[in-house]
């Protein structure tokens, strides 16, 4: 009888185990993860990977300013540099598919775009006759490798702070 | 801040001495590093610095040689600047343009006169008064801009205009705007003076260009505050008058044979 009792004790403990791991909110939310494709170009960003998810607006904002009112257009935090090489390959553009750079994030994060209200989501001519192309032939290879790598949720928590 | 910047950049920046670090640092860039010398020439002012009251941008616009039927300046800024030609739109009347084609005459003489009319880029600007948010300004090389990100499209400035320069974009764009050019629906806009290219160094504009490339020359562009400019000296030898010159508003387009 005992024993009989104790088994019934784990069963109901698993089972309650099973419970409450399903209701972890990162596996039932049903919002789906957002997609990282790897730039095209270069190896790596302007600045580390975890500065550039938490403050692109702020170096992107200070660069406008800068770009509208003084002329200074250099390329580092420019908008169209972040196209030039973030520009998703299927669609040409950051923000055409759900699954395209910027969007991709951006709708994870219920944080509405308006860049692309004004601006161009598409480097500058087709993708095909784009420099960066012909420059970056060469890492066709990695981008079908590592093409969509999903962002774990501690990852995402990270940026949301 | 501002004033700080700007005014050792003036004495620095002075017509003479410009020419005179010019032709020095030309001789020595030849002689030196050439291939670098090119790309300052080039470019004018490094990438990384602000633009100057040293430059004043203008256009000097021959009335005379200005064709009759010929709009190749509309349609070469209207592919440089990405706006759907007039004559396309699905709501002519409504359509920005950033330039137009005039044909006037003269109902007691029967003289008739070719112009395009843009933004006179007005030293004293009146779209920039009546702005309510800031937005209409006035770069310091003369350039009179509209900044996006803070115009409402209120339109205060298009009824400001004297020269009816300015127009609302009425339509979505969907996403067909040049990458150079942003634009976008319930701003206001208007010629820029192609300041995109004069950021690369061209040094010119779209419209100048195709008017050169259409052998009619009408358009001069260049830089009015220096004297060894085309513009400068053309300013120098013809009679020019300002559209509206009663208004005072310290024209940066001029027009020869109105």
């Amino acid at each position: 009888m005992k024993r009989l009792l104790a088994l019934g004790a784990a069963i109901l403990t698993a089972a309650a185990l099973a419970w409450a791991g399903s209701d972890d909110p990162a596996k039932t939310s049903g919002v789906p993860k957002p997609v990282i494709t790897k730039a095209i170009k270069g190896e790596h960003c302007v600045e580390p990977n975890d500065f550039m998810r938490r403050n692109h607006m702020k170096v992107l904002l200070h660069q406008r300013d800068e770009t509208v009112l003084d002329g200074i257009r250099t390329k580092k935090y420019s908008l169209k540099e972040c196209i030039n090489c973030h520009a998703s390959e299927k669609t040409g553009s950051v923000a055409a598919s759900k699954d395209d750079f910027c969007v991709s994030c951006h709708s994870y994060a219920s944080v509405k775009i308006d860049c692309f209200d004004c601006h161009s989501t598409k480097p500058q001519g087709s993708m095909a006759m784009h420099p960066l192309n012909a420059e970056t032939a060469h890492y066709a290879h990695k981008l079908a490798a590592q093409a969509h790598s999903k962002v774990s949720a501690e990852e995402m928590a990270g940026i949301a702070q | 801040m501002n004033d700080m910047k700007s005014m050792p950049d003036n004495t620095l920046n002075s017509p003479e001495r410009r020419r005179f670090i010019g032709t020095a640092t030309a001789a020595a860039g030849v002689a030196l590093i050439p291939g670098v010398m090119l790309f300052e020439v080039a470019h004018g002012r490094p990438e990384d610095q602000a633009v100057s009251s040293a430059v004043r941008w203008g256009m000097l616009i021959d009335a005379t040689r200005c064709a009759t039927g010929c709009d190749d300046c509309v349609s070469a800024c209207s592919t440089e600047n990405g706006w759907t030609p007039v004559a396309e739109s699905q709501h002519p009347r409504q359509a920005p343009q950033w330039i137009r084609k005039l044909e006037l005459q003269d109902p007691l003489t029967q003289k008739e006169t070719n112009l395009p009319m843009l933004c006179q880029h007005c030293g004293d600007a009146p779209c920039i008064d009546v702005c309510p948010t800031g937005a209409s300004f006035r770069r310091a090389d003369g350039i009179v801009l509209v900044n996006r990100h803070t115009c409402i499209g209120c339109r205060y400035c298009m009824m400001a205009c004297p020269y009816k320069a300015r127009s609302l974009v009425h339509e979505p764009l969907n996403d067909t705007q040049k990458p150079d050019v942003p634009r976008g629906v319930g701003c206001v806009e208007a010629c820029t003076f192609c300041v995109q290219k004069l950021d690369r160094g061209d040094g010119t504009t779209a419209c100048a260009e195709a008017c050169t490339a259409a052998g009619n020359d009408a358009i001069l562009f260049g830089d009015m505050n220096d004297p060894d400019s085309a513009i400068a000296k053309r300013l120098r030898e013809l009679p020019t008058k300002e559209v509206r010159a009663d208004l005072n508003l310290d024209l940066s387009v001029r027009y020869h044979g109105i």
